[in-house]
């Protein structure tokens, strides 16, 4: 048996505020959301904030946006019928690649993004559909400044929006098996302009923002242009090795799987 | 600390420590069906349904759960009979370790999306290892099951 984390204290608040000053008042107090990865996060936590009782598991859909409240879990999203259309369903496809159904039904989306975890399927996607964070105290902040941040914020995270942009979108997660976490992952979406993100480099989603920048200055899209966004996202985007795969084996993939994507979303 | 659950349709009250998981008190109070595998949410066999949702509860802390419903097989015993006879007739397992977090969440699957494919049983399967076979059998006894009439 895995020796369970200690805790002295365990809360479930009724008010946000009254959650950001439990989490303020010390730095060994710590948040729980669907609490999956719980278990191998903490050794010891003197006070156990649960945002069991804050109401924000839902999906709001307008003509406009979806917002998904940071306690959603992941399979409620995952077989959400109207993000399983966002961006040709790269977000449902990317959560439904996140190990068995049992932990998607106690995984939540805020969790998933607070652990800021190298090996996430759901930050790349996140990525390439601009996502806005909400939080208690920072209000709205971009997934990609979020992901660039270098700690964590000592804040509650509300909400999530998704702007429906009518983009057409690519996923892929390459892994040993469907359990494993990603060798690596790609995600790209298009409209007027693409943007594409690669994660599990091992390290966190990073956007290739030079190899979109690229390819969004070309006139039409063909063999050449991917060829050349290829060879810069090698260039832009950093890989390296892990038990996993090694870093040649990720070259190998992130070419042969941006190639495939861009030809996608191109379509 | 006491935490009121109702388990397999009655009303129980547990002592729990605050860190200890569901897991650990099903097994305690005599639900030994609740497996412990892994124990680190990655082989389903610890799988319950909590409010009629297949959740490894070797990672759901059991102070979460005050006034939950949970499910172990022993709740589903007439589906999970109907499903061991499909198993039983394919020679669909072995040591049968797997079986009551299979049926479990194969039951929740038949709430949910009784016409599923082969590749939707697949997926659904995806968080229950099996160890001993080769699945193959044990989606074709899945496939009957689904099929049955009631």
């Amino acid at each position: 048996m895995i020796k369970g984390m200690e805790i002295k204290e365990y809360i479930a608040p009724k008010t946000i505020s009254e959650t950001y000053s439990l989490l303020s008042e010390s730095k060994s107090n710590k948040v729980i959301a669907g609490g999956a990865w719980i278990k191998i996060s903490f050794k010891h936590v003197d006070k156990l904030i649960s945002l069991d009782n804050l109401a924000l598991d839902y999906i709001k859909e307008d003509n406009e946006s979806f917002v998904i409240g940071a306690m959603t879990t992941l399979r409620a999203i995952e077989t959400h019928g109207g993000l399983k259309q966002l961006a040709s369903g790269i977000l449902s496809q990317a959560i439904g690649s996140v190990m068995g159904i049992n932990i998607r039904n106690i995984a939540t989306i805020g969790g998933s993004i607070m652990g800021k975890f190298a090996f996430s399927d759901l930050l790349g996607v996140l990525l390439v559909l601009d996502a806005k964070l909400v939080f208690f105290k920072a209000g709205d902040v971009s997934i990609y400044d979020f992901v660039e941040m270098t700690k964590v914020p000592e804040d509650i995270l509300l909400e999530i929006k998704l702007k429906k942009d009518n983009l057409k979108g690519y996923f892929k997660k390459i892994s040993k098996t469907h359990l494993d976490f990603a060798i690596l992952n790609i995600a790209i979406t298009k409209r007027d302009n693409f943007k594409i993100a690669v994660g599990s480099r091992p390290n966190i989603a990073k956007l290739a923002i030079d190899t979109a920048n690229y390819l969004n200055s070309q006139k039409t899209i063909d063999e050449e242009t991917i060829e050349n966004a290829v060879e810069i996202a090698g260039n832009e985007i950093k890989l390296g090795d892990n038990l996993r795969g090694s870093k040649e084996y990720r070259e190998v993939l992130m070419k042969t799987y941006l190639k495939r994507g861009i030809r996608e979303v191109v379509k | 600390m006491k935490i009121n659950l109702k388990v397999n349709g009655i009303d129980k009250t547990f002592l729990i420590q605050k860190n200890e998981y569901l897991l650990d008190v099903l097994r305690r109070n005599d639900y030994p069906s609740v497996r412990r595998g892994c124990d680190n949410t990655s082989c389903g066999v610890c799988t319950v349904l909590l409010d009629g949702k297949p959740v490894p509860s070797c990672s759901v802390l059991a102070i979460r759960c005050e006034n939950k419903i949970i499910t172990t097989v022993e709740g589903i015993e007439k589906e999970a009979e109907k499903l061991a006879k499909h198993f039983g007739e394919l020679g669909a397992d072995q040591c049968g370790f797997c079986n009551p977090s299979m049926a479990l969440t194969v039951y929740s699957l038949k709430l949910e999306n009784k016409e599923a494919n082969e590749e939707e049983i697949k997926n659904y399967l995806v968080g229950n290892l099996c160890r001993c076979t080769g699945y193959v059998a044990q989606h074709e006894a899945i496939k009957r099951y689904l099929g049955d009439e009631s």
